[in-house]
């Protein structure tokens, strides 16, 4: 027990959570953004891949960082427009298209790494961003290394679970994104079109998944490895039905998930990774995941119209 | 725009939108041949070439399709029912790990080990599968997370094995399991070519599951269930029965496929004894519109893209992927083009 206490007061311990938090943040908030508005996204797992790759792939290239992320964030809006396209006015299966679109986008990012680099075997590296130094708070002793050793992308994760929250629930615009997702026959009512706002929440959501992915290879890492997104995707998806459709519950159970992780990962070093194999650990992210699910299949408030497509003239 | 029924399609409704989906994967697939510097016209020759071109080609692809006749019944029976199993990769893995075990661990003969190695199979992926649609049943949880997140927790599950208690002792430190003992492995359809019964396996099931669908009770009521499940219950159909005998069905059909690679083809298990098989079988159950002879059709399509890819790629400077993002492309067109085949867009 004392090596679990010796890990828990460890600075670099907190550090790692927000680090393995990022990109489940960027990516839960994503998707809680489209199925608020009534689209299951489940090309989630691949417009992570796809950002992931382009992103890096932008700043080997020679770009900025920042355009990095710009460009990872275009790449998922556009795959994002796509499954907006066939789910929104063309009505399709949810479930198919998005497990097409995770297939689609998985592939591009493969064919385009191998396009542009034919015959490597170890991806190049690029310098990617940097732990941001904040003046006094990164200066003091533990909670410096703890809480401020982070790179800006993990800040701007927070921002954009800030940003998520007060736009859903906080204003006109953030009402008719949920209407959207509860009862499109009256926001059609409103004069407002289910199509646009679906449409827009797909696309703004796939744009933050692919941040969340690019997060992986320019700031957590700093190269392109094929599965290296690994069914974070899914966790996510996971993640949403946790905190219940609401931001600020599921910016907690990404943080709580990455706790998790975090513990299992160091838990290897100890004598407990003597005697269980680490397949044990590493598979308790995604248990963890389904016990979520199932923990939370009581209580989780559905977006009344998650999954129901919008057809205007259907009664 | 809004979608309006075509109340008696004509036959250019429904040929013509098809036949323009199968257009647009041709020529996205062109492009992307061009994008890597290839003549677009012959990279689809060499694609055919390395999938048809001769009789290894062909018994290649052949072999190729096996598994994803399986994985593709699976997908279809499950679909078919709305029950969106993504879980065939594990439970692929769940009938090949029962195969190995039953062949390697109880030295039974052959005549003996190979239907027992197939039922034990069976059982395993249903048991796989039975789990979250319990989960979904009884607690409403969806399936199509927990089943995807399984594939991950199988894989694991699989590689401890492999690097612990299953390990072969004589593997050279290779993850891999004991190999089968040569009676315990199916033979070959004709001898000399490397064509195993597994193949023919796949065949049967794809009739057994036609027959079930078209001629049996259960058929019937797994449509109703997947056309409407409230309507179905109403109607006095037990939803929940259906769906857990259709997990079952569906969960058993992806295990075959972990069991006829490992004692068709490979002989023992291995970490990467699937090629995504089971996420492949989404893609051959949505072409062939769900239909289980349909799938046979669809696998060797499939199967033949994978195969000639491979063979086009070491001649040409075209990526492998190509494959994979060709029937990405292929997927969503078809399942457009067949909505546009039943409803026309109108404006307003």
């Amino acid at each position: 027990m004392t090596e679990i206490a010796d890990i828990l007061i460890s600075a670099s311990f907190w550090a790692a959570i927000l680090r393995i938090a990022s990109p489940l943040i960027f990516a839960t908030m994503g998707e809680l953004i489209c199925e608020r508005a009534g689209v299951l996204n489940l090309g989630i797992e691949g417009i992570m891949v796809f950002g992931a790759f382009a992103g890096w792939m932008a700043v080997y290239a020679g770009l900025p960082l920042w355009g990095g992320v710009a460009v990872a964030m275009l790449g998922g809006m556009a795959f994002g427009a796509l499954h907006g396209l066939l789910t929104v006015p063309f009505g399709l299966s949810q479930h198919v298209v998005g497990l097409g679109i995770t297939m689609l986008a998985t592939a591009a990012a493969y064919y385009a790494y191998r396009l542009a680099l034919p015959q490597v075997t170890n991806p190049p590296r690029i310098t990617p961003f940097q732990p941001l130094h904040i003046p006094v708070l990164s200066n003091l002793p533990w909670l410096g290394q703890a809480l401020f050793s982070q790179t800006a992308l993990t800040w701007a994760g927070f921002a954009a679970a800030g940003a998520t929250a007060l736009v859903l629930f906080r204003t006109p615009l953030g009402l008719a994104v949920r209407a959207a997702g509860e009862n499109p026959q009256a926001v059609e009512a409103q004069g407002l079109s289910v199509t646009a706002i679906r449409m827009g929440a797909v696309i703004v959501g796939s744009g933050l998944m692919a941040v969340g992915g690019a997060f992986l290879t320019m700031s957590a890492f700093s190269s392109f490895f094929f599965e290296m997104v690994n069914g974070r995707g899914w966790i996510c998806i996971a993640l949403v039905v946790f905190g219940a459709w609401k931001p600020g519950k599921a910016l907690l159970g990404a943080l709580l998930f990455a706790g998790f992780d975090a513990l299992q990962i160091r838990l290897q070093q100890t004598g407990l990774g003597q005697v269980v194999p680490y397949q044990v650990f590493l598979m308790i992210p995604y248990l963890l995941s389904i016990l979520a699910l199932i923990a939370m299949s009581r209580r989780a408030e559905v977006p009344a119209a998650l999954m129901t497509p919008f057809n205007r003239g259907d009664r | 725009m809004r979608l309006e029924p075509i109340a008696a399609p004509s036959h250019a409704r429904t040929l013509v939108p098809p036949a323009i989906a199968i257009a647009a994967t041709i020529a996205v697939a062109g492009l992307l041949a061009a994008l890597a510097g290839a003549n677009p016209l012959q990279t689809f020759g060499l694609i055919v070439k390395g999938a048809f071109g001769s009789k290894f080609a062909a018994l290649e692809t052949l072999n190729r399709a096996t598994p994803l006749v399986f994985t593709g019944l699976a997908v279809a029976v499950a679909f078919r029912a709305r029950l969106w199993n993504i879980g065939a990769e594990a439970q692929l893995y769940a009938g090949a790990l029962m195969t190995v075990l039953i062949g390697t661990q109880l030295g039974l003969p052959g005549p003996l080990a190979i239907p027992l190695m197939a039922l034990g199979a069976v059982m395993a992926g249903a048991l796989v599968l039975l789990g979250p649609v319990l989960l979904k049943t009884r607690l409403g949880v969806d399936e199509v997370v927990t089943t995807l997140l399984l594939n991950f927790v199988m894989a694991l599950f699989i590689s401890y094995l492999l690097e612990g208690p299953l390990k072969d002792p004589m593997g050279m430190g290779w993850p891999k399991s004991p190999s089968l003992p040569r009676d315990a492995r199916l033979p070959r359809i004709v001898d000399g070519l490397r064509l195993h019964w597994g193949f023919g396996l796949a065949l049967i099931c794809a009739a057994g599951v036609w027959l079930i669908q078209t001629r049996t009770t259960l058929g019937y009521e797994i449509r109703a269930v997947g056309a409407n499940p409230q309507a179905a219950r109403f109607a006095g159909i037990p939803v929940t029965r259906v769906l857990v005998k259709t997990a079952l069905l569906s969960g058993g059909l992806a295990a075959l496929a972990g069991f006829s690679e490992v004692a068709g083809l490979k002989g023992n298990l291995t970490t990467d004894l699937s090629a995504s098989f089971g996420y492949t079988g989404i893609v051959v159950a949505m072409l062939a519109l769900l239909h289980p002879m349909g799938v046979v059709i669809s696998a060797l399509f499939v199967a033949g893209i994978f195969v000639g890819a491979d063979s086009m790629s070491r001649a040409a400077q075209v990526p492998t992927y190509i494959a994979d993002l060709l029937l990405a492309c292929a997927l969503l067109f078809m399942v457009l083009a067949i909505l546009l085949t039943r409803f026309r867009v109108v404006r307003g």
